[in-house]
């Protein structure tokens, strides 16, 4: 059996504030093998975000959070790496595309320059030259036509879908093993999101990266990723492949929230019931192969 | 033919900035009316905005006419005119004053359009978080205590609290999560007849739209491109952005995939 | 509540301003009964005890007409803050006012104001408030006029910045849609999001309103005597130095005190309140 990209087992994270102590996860376990494509989908403070930014090591460095429990990245445990070993692996092994593309470029730098930057923290010695060579065929790569003008202007002088395929060739240029996406493209208009995510699968399709794929979009997931973990509150309550989970949803959240999306089809506002519902119940795992379609 | 609610003609938004103009409104005209709930859909830079900020009297038309009840609105409102159009705006961290409780953010509205008596008007105020769906006693809370839907919820009220005849909804669900989004629609459905409302409904949305407006007009780059039913514009979208649009949408089941992919090759027809 | 307790006293540092500033307040309110000498604030001569080190009953020394430093500093502190608190309660509603006008009707109103605001601001503050001084009779009074002169034109600035960033937000719109006065805009929906802001400026502008009335009074341009000063006993001291060096030292160190005091504060309240956004 291969070594997952990315096992995390039963991870718990709290912060202390001056009031109390608040758990915000209660033990959450996922795996990513090489290649393949992982949602994490729930609603605003469930927890999915707080997890990604665990995988980078960015919480650890907050001190009233408590964490415990095991990420392991390519069978390398990252509470046992030093805070300098994890911030070498960020970039290089492990890179990350943000909700809002615009604000997440430095809009003092040109693209190039951010680009050289970004090359730079896995090959520290790449000339100008070089990185220019490089960063032009990852923008080809992303669709982009005229590399040499984007790479010479400045982040505000491109359109939000520019900026965001810039930052998936960026996340893709060191050859990432897993590329973390928080909510890609939800500041971007409807049809721009469409291209933007339909070119991402098509890369990491062709680079073999792993995606850990962070969204409340229910419909942006099913497009987007092969398997789907459904969080709620701090736990996963439901796991499998993604047309499993959409087509045959087997957890009483889970159908809530399909329930609540309206759908293009018509048929009326969904409807609600007040009533909260049974969403305490164990987690559901659809098996990859009896289950499936 | 009756007069409609409100009726936009050749209405034209010119912004001068610094170092050129931008048209962000080109001969719009269309009409809303009494009761029914219209959809403005576009991406950025459509022109959405505009039109709502035109209809609130934000700032005035640069050409052009907007008429209520076909009286002419003037550049700078009246005091029935601002009763008349409320706004739901998207963000519910800043639609609520964070120093004010959420009684007192009901409260102006009562206060500057005089409604009920003074003393009355604390019970005004319970009533109508009552009608939204909130306790009573969220008057006196502060909004940092309240999540996104229940702030949502008051901008509602606020609304309501004018006694308004539009209500302009300016993306007012597309911040918030599905279950409480539906939850916020449901509400604006059930309020729609019960308080004789006519919607304005801004969004980027379509699946949303397709299940809450009457009709729908298609704004692109400052201009109206496609305006019409909501069925019928779904069944058959007659301009090639409606389809662009349309086949962006994310869907959950194959079924709407299958719909969507046939609406986007030009229409449900065979 | 809990958390701004917590704030305060976990802090070492916020700690010591608040025991700082609670020492001289409490002085200061009750002069009459601390200093143990309270008729030392006048013109009083004691030729017996003049020029004597710190010694039992003269904490502080006494100076050159015997008079005992200690109560002297007592009661400077109580015309320190009382100028402090009057040149507030004047420039901080002026400021507010022309910084909410200028901020929320923008154009010509911010054209006008915030031009007269920057003139004030151009010229160095402890010049502007001389040259008042120098035509004006150098009083309490008149000493405050100075400093107010000098101080509204910063809470302009401040309210002015803020009130622009406000303006955007949500619920500015919301109260202009409903129909609200311009009026009820500014003071009732825009000013109560400044308040943090503003507190925690005063704060640490008290500090400074002494450090700035001491130095004037120090130029012999403030407080005049028999009126305890703790500019004036400085520049008064300074002349017998290294002899007795009392005379300046402790009138000093009270300054010193009084201004940390007050920066302490302040820092632990921008916290307070910048966590709060």
């Amino acid at each position: 059996m291969t070594v997952p990209t990315l096992d995390i087992r039963d991870l718990r994270l709290g912060f202390r504030t001056y009031e109390a102590y608040v758990e915000v996860l209660h033990g959450i376990s996922l795996s990513i093998q090489p290649g393949e494509r992982v949602a994490l989908v729930g609603e605003s403070g469930s927890g999915k975000s707080v997890t990604a930014r665990i995988v980078l090591g960015l919480l650890q460095l907050l001190r009233s959070a408590r964490i415990s429990g095991e990420v392991v990245f390519e069978g390398r445990d990252l509470d046992r790496l030093s805070a300098r070993e994890r911030g070498r692996l960020r970039g290089t092994r492990m890179t990350m595309v943000f909700q809002d593309p615009t604000s997440s470029l430095n809009p003092v730098y040109r693209i190039g320059t951010q680009f050289h930057e970004v090359l730079r923290r896995a090959e520290p010695a790449i000339t100008g030259a070089a990185a220019r060579d490089r960063a032009a065929r990852m923008l080809m790569e992303v669709s982009i036509d005229d590399p040499d003008r984007v790479f010479d202007s400045y982040p505000f002088q491109l359109s939000g879908g520019m900026n965001q395929r810039v930052m998936i060739a960026m996340a893709l240029a060191n050859e990432p093993a897993l590329l973390i996406a928080d909510e890609p493209g939800t500041a971007l208009d409807v049809t721009v999101q469409a291209q933007t995510l339909t070119l991402m699968r098509e890369l990491v399709e062709q680079h073999r990266t792993a995606v850990l794929f962070i969204s409340h979009n229910l419909g942006v997931v099913r497009e987007f990723a092969d398997r789907v973990y459904v969080i709620y509150k701090g736990r996963i309550v439901e796991e499998g492949p993604t047309a499993a989970v959409f087509e045959r949803p087997g957890h009483a959240y889970t159908r809530a929230l399909m329930a609540a999306v309206p759908r293009i089809t018509g048929g009326g506002l969904p409807d609600i019931g007040d009533e909260p519902r049974d969403f305490s119940q164990s987690l559901v795992v659809h098996d990859a192969r009896g289950d499936g379609p | 033919m009756s007069v409609p609610l409100l009726s936009l003609q050749g209405v034209s938004k010119l912004f001068r900035l610094e170092d050129r103009e931008v048209r962000a409104l080109v001969d719009v005209s269309f009409d809303v009316e009494a009761g029914e709930c219209l959809a403005i859909v576009g991406e950025s830079g459509a022109g959405k905005s505009t039109v709502a900020n035109l209809i609130l009297g934000v700032y005035p038309p640069t050409s052009g006419a907007i008429r209520m009840h076909g009286e002419p609105l003037p550049a700078r409102r009246r005091r029935e005119h601002r009763r008349a159009i409320q706004l739901v705006q998207q963000n519910p961290l800043s639609t609520l004053n964070p120093k004010r409780t959420v009684g007192a953010s009901l409260r102006l509205a009562l206060d500057v359009h005089r409604i009920g008596e003074r003393r009355e008007r604390p019970e005004i105020v319970a009533t109508l978080l009552e009608e939204v769906g909130l306790p009573a006693d969220f008057a006196r809370r502060y909004p940092a205590a309240l999540s996104g839907g229940q702030r949502q919820r008051v901008a509602v009220a606020r609304a309501l609290a004018c006694r308004s005849e539009l209500v302009v909804l300016d993306e007012p669900t597309s911040s918030l999560d599905v279950l409480v989004q539906a939850r916020v629609l449901q509400l604006l459905e059930e309020l729609q007849p019960r308080r004789g409302l006519t919607y304005l409904f801004i969004t980027h949305d379509l699946s949303v739209v397709r299940n809450f407006a009457d009709r729908v007009a298609v704004f692109e780059k400052g201009r109206l491109i496609e305006i019409g039913v909501t069925e019928t514009l779904f069944a058959a979208p007659g301009h090639a952005y409606t389809r662009r649009l349309i086949s962006a949408v994310p869907v959950v089941s194959r079924e709407e995939e299958m719909v969507r992919d046939r609406l986007a090759e030009g229409g449900l027809q065979p | 509540m809990r958390r701004a307790v917590a704030i305060l006293t976990s802090n070492p540092l916020s700690m010591l301003g608040l025991i700082l500033i609670g020492i001289i307040l409490f002085c200061a309110v009750f002069a009459d009964f601390i200093a143990p000498f309270p008729e030392h604030r006048g013109a009083v001569v004691d030729f017996a005890n003049f020029n004597q080190p710190p010694n039992w009953p003269h904490l502080m020394g006494t100076d050159l007409v015997g008079r005992d430093l200690f109560s002297r500093v007592i009661y400077a502190y109580r015309i320190s803050l009382i100028l402090g608190a009057v040149v507030l309660a004047i420039a901080v509603p002026i400021g507010v006012t022309v910084g909410l006008i200028a901020g929320y009707f923008g154009r010509y109103a911010d054209y006008v104001l915030m031009r007269v605001t920057d003139v004030f601001l151009s010229i160095p503050p402890l010049v502007l408030a001389m040259s008042i001084m120098g035509v004006l009779e150098p009083t309490l009074i008149n000493g405050m006029i100075a400093v107010t002169a000098m101080w509204w034109p910063w809470y302009a600035r401040l309210v002015y910045n803020m009130t622009r960033a406000e303006k955007e937000e949500g619920y500015v719109l919301a109260a202009e849609v409903i129909g609200a006065s311009p009026l009820h805009v500014m003071f009732r929906e825009i000013l109560p999001n400044c308040f943090p802001s503003i507190i925690t400026k005063m704060t640490l502008d008290l500090g400074f309103i002494i450090l700035i009335a001491s130095s004037l009074s120090f130029l012999g341009l403030g407080v005049q005597p028999p009126t305890p000063d703790l500019g004036s006993m400085v520049a008064d001291g300074a002349k017998y130095l290294p002899d007795s060096w009392w005379l300046t030292i402790f009138p000093s160190l009270a300054i010193l005190v009084a201004v940390f005091g007050f920066n302490l504060i302040g820092d632990a309240m921008r916290e307070l309140f910048g966590a709060d956004q």
